[in-house]
């Protein structure tokens, strides 16, 4: 008896497959390269994850990814201003890296389609798991993206904004950093777009030299009609220091992955997320951190705010390793549910093997105080103006923790400009 | 101003009666006191006149210039200028006190028809009622209330009251927590406010409020009922002999 049996294959598993087929002359790529983009394709041949995958139980891709788009080469994307005043930015519009690029002192920037071609870029393109559909996905179609080579010990004056701006249709994209020992840079990650349906993978991988100090920005605001399959992929070396901060404001089915390594004593890892999820959208955070050697600590904050038929997912899961003695790691992940039509579900998970460890985990699912609003309102301020007042103030504390007041008035301006829109 | 009529309310969570047939009249210009003991329903009063909705009226009115207020929600009441100072002053975290201070100065503004204040006009008015009673402007840049003292959440509250220029003012135990110094300011801050077109309610349990915000009439309030009214000499009378010969008065 055969209980394996493939099931029929979904439309848009199909489209994919057919998709690779079309498209494999077109993407760049040597033999290695090749190999990589065949292993997998075969790993969406043998279908998308569903609920009966662990690490994808809250978000049953083979059934939410209803559709593909065809991909829509002469679509036109223009280049956006920067969420920080002063950012050198590195647009990659529809798909495609540009050779104008800004001149960054201690920063060297390669087109991914080169590193493609002679290779270079292949030993990253290996999955990390058997459940790394993202990966895979990505590795299949990726054509393009940068690599930003941050020299050693170089402080940058001003941050980098990594641009990828889709123009609806199908966009594959890679964002490889290494930062050197020592150096300072602020990263923007800006993922958005316009247009009709689109399926954007995007996986960023960063690899942080000793003692570096990196801010790295993810700025999700895609629009309503697009898919949008992220991963952020990082090494923090010893001593280094990495906050990674991730808004999801956009999107009908997101999900951002964040794997995250500690390979240095006196790592520090933060994760502060902010998910605005409106309308009729899934959005999924997902993060596997591993705290590899000992004295790394790491702490993690959440927050998400919940409205209309929304639903959020985070997975949280820290790994301590046997040798990583003296980890220190917490995390917390905190909903504002406005909506009773809303849902977000959260699974934290901690496998420590080490015995001499501090690890601790919070969830919390409130409504807006009753007490506070009464408070707002009893100054005069109308109910619909003191809710937006709370429900601001909710995710505004994860922002102010950043200590630089140019990269919290901007981020506020973001909140603003999504509150304007949804509140 | 204010005038309440045969008032009885619950509350709504489990039923219990706690104001079961109030009278209160107070006109513009006039300070009223209301004391009594623990649980006699003068936070709850308070909270009632401020449309807290954890409350029902189930009997009586209210009134507020003529016209009954129950229908009006909190916002609606404190833009017609109706202020509450809190006796617990809620702590907000994310909520910054000028921005808080700003919104809540040009939502009234706006709902009596009046331009928004300049920013420059808007930090002139808040320094010079932060200092008149002696907040430091520093205080202002946290959240809302948190990690106020317990009499600098007074002082805020009356700084609060100052800005927002109501007509009556309901001043919940505004006393607990202050120190001498303290108590001072804050009542130095509410008699400054005393003016012929403002009411001022004082809820407080203690004669020494009213050494300091002299009153024109006090009312003891027991089991929701005020069960008799004076001038400040009553208040005198409470401190030397308490509560139990004006109950046993009344009963």
């Amino acid at each position: 008896m055969n209980m394996h049996a493939q099931p029929q294959r979904t439309l848009a598993e199909t489209a994919l497959i057919d998709a690779f087929g079309e498209r494999l002359s077109l993407l760049p790529g040597d033999g290695a390269v090749m190999v990589k983009r065949d292993d997998a394709i075969e790993a969406i041949k043998h279908g998308l994850p569903t609920r009966r995958v662990e690490s994808w139980h809250y978000t049953d891709l083979r059934r939410l990814l209803t559709s593909v788009p065809a991909f829509e080469a002469g679509a036109v994307v223009k280049a956006l201003a920067p969420v920080l005043e002063g950012s050198a930015v590195l647009p990659v519009l529809n798909g495609v890296s540009q050779t104008k690029l800004p001149e960054i002192d201690g920063v060297t920037v390669q087109r991914l389609s080169e590193k493609l071609t002679d290779g270079s870029a292949a030993p990253g393109l290996d999955s990390y798991g058997s459940d790394d559909a993202i990966g895979a996905l990505n590795t299949a179609f990726v054509a393009d993206g940068y690599f930003v080579d941050i020299a050693d010990g170089a402080e940058l004056e001003e941050p980098v904004e990594l641009q990828n701006l889709q123009a609806g249709g199908q966009s594959h994209v890679r964002l490889l950093a290494r930062v050197g020992a020592g150096a300072k840079a602020v990263v923007v990650e800006r993922q958005t777009g316009e247009g009709d349906e689109a399926l954007v993978s995007s996986v960023s991988q960063l690899v942080i030299g000793d003692g570096a100090e990196v801010t790295w920005l993810i700025v999700q605001e895609q629009p309503d009609t697009a898919t949008h399959l992220a991963q952020f992929k990082a090494h923090i070396g010893k001593d280094a220091k990495l906050t990674l901060f991730v808004m999801n404001a956009g999107g009908r089915l997101v999900r951002q992955e964040v794997v995250v390594r500690t390979t240095g004593e006196g790592a520090d890892f933060k994760l502060r997320g902010i998910n605005l999820l409106a309308g009729d959208t899934h959005t999924d955070v997902t993060m596997v951190l591993d705290h590899a050697v000992p004295h790394t600590t790491s702490t993690e904050v959440i927050r998400n705010v919940v409205t209309g038929k929304a639903r959020g997912v985070f997975q949280g899961r820290i790994n301590v390793h046997q040798y990583a003695q003296k980890t220190n790691a917490k995390m917390a992940c905190n909903t504002l549910l406005l909506s009773d039509d809303g849902e977000f579900s959260t699974k934290p998970e901690l496998e420590i093997f080490a015995d001499d460890v501090v690890c601790g985990h919070g969830a919390t699912v409130t409504e807006i105080d009753h007490d506070h609003l009464f408070y707002l309102m009893a100054r005069g301020i109308d109910e619909k103006s003191a809710r937006g007042l709370l429900v601001k103030a909710f995710v505004a504390e994860v922002i102010e923790e950043l200590d630089d007041e140019a990269l919290v008035e901007a981020l506020e301006a973001r909140l603003d400009g999504w509150f304007s829109t949804h509140g | 101003m204010l005038e309440i009529k045969n008032l009885h309310a619950r509350i709504i969570d489990d039923g219990t009666e706690i104001i079961r047939g109030l009278n209160l009249s107070v006109k513009a210009g006039e300070v009223a006191a209301i004391m009594g003991p623990n649980g006699s329903g003068k936070s709850t009063l308070s909270y009632i006149l401020a449309g807290r909705e954890d409350y029902e009226v189930t009997e009586g009115d209210i009134l507020y210039n003529g016209q009954s207020i129950l229908e009006m929600d909190p916002a609606e009441r404190a833009t017609a200028g109706i202020f509450l100072a809190f006796q617990y002053p809620m702590e907000i975290p994310g909520v910054a006190t000028m921005e808080f201070l700003k919104v809540a100065m040009n939502e009234q503004r706006k709902a009596r028809g009046e331009e928004p204040l300049k920013i420059p006009e808007f930090l002139k008015r808040v320094k010079e009622a932060a200092a008149s009673l002696s907040m430091d402007m520093n205080m202002l840049k946290r959240p809302l209330n948190v990690g106020f003292s317990g009499g600098e959440k007074k002082r805020a509250e009356i700084l609060q009251m100052k800005l927002l220029e109501p007509k009556l003012c309901v001043l919940d135990e505004t006393d607990s927590g202050l120190d001498i110094d303290a108590l001072k300011i804050v009542s130095d801050g509410v008699n400054a406010l005393r003016s012929p077109d403002r009411a001022i309610v004082v809820i407080t349990h203690y004669q020494r409020l009213l050494e300091h915000i002299v009153p024109d009439t006090v009312h003891v309030l027991y089991r929701g009922q005020v069960i008799k009214s004076g001038d400040k000499s009553l208040a005198l009378d409470l401190e030397a002999n308490g509560y139990a010969g004006v109950i046993g008065q009344a009963a």
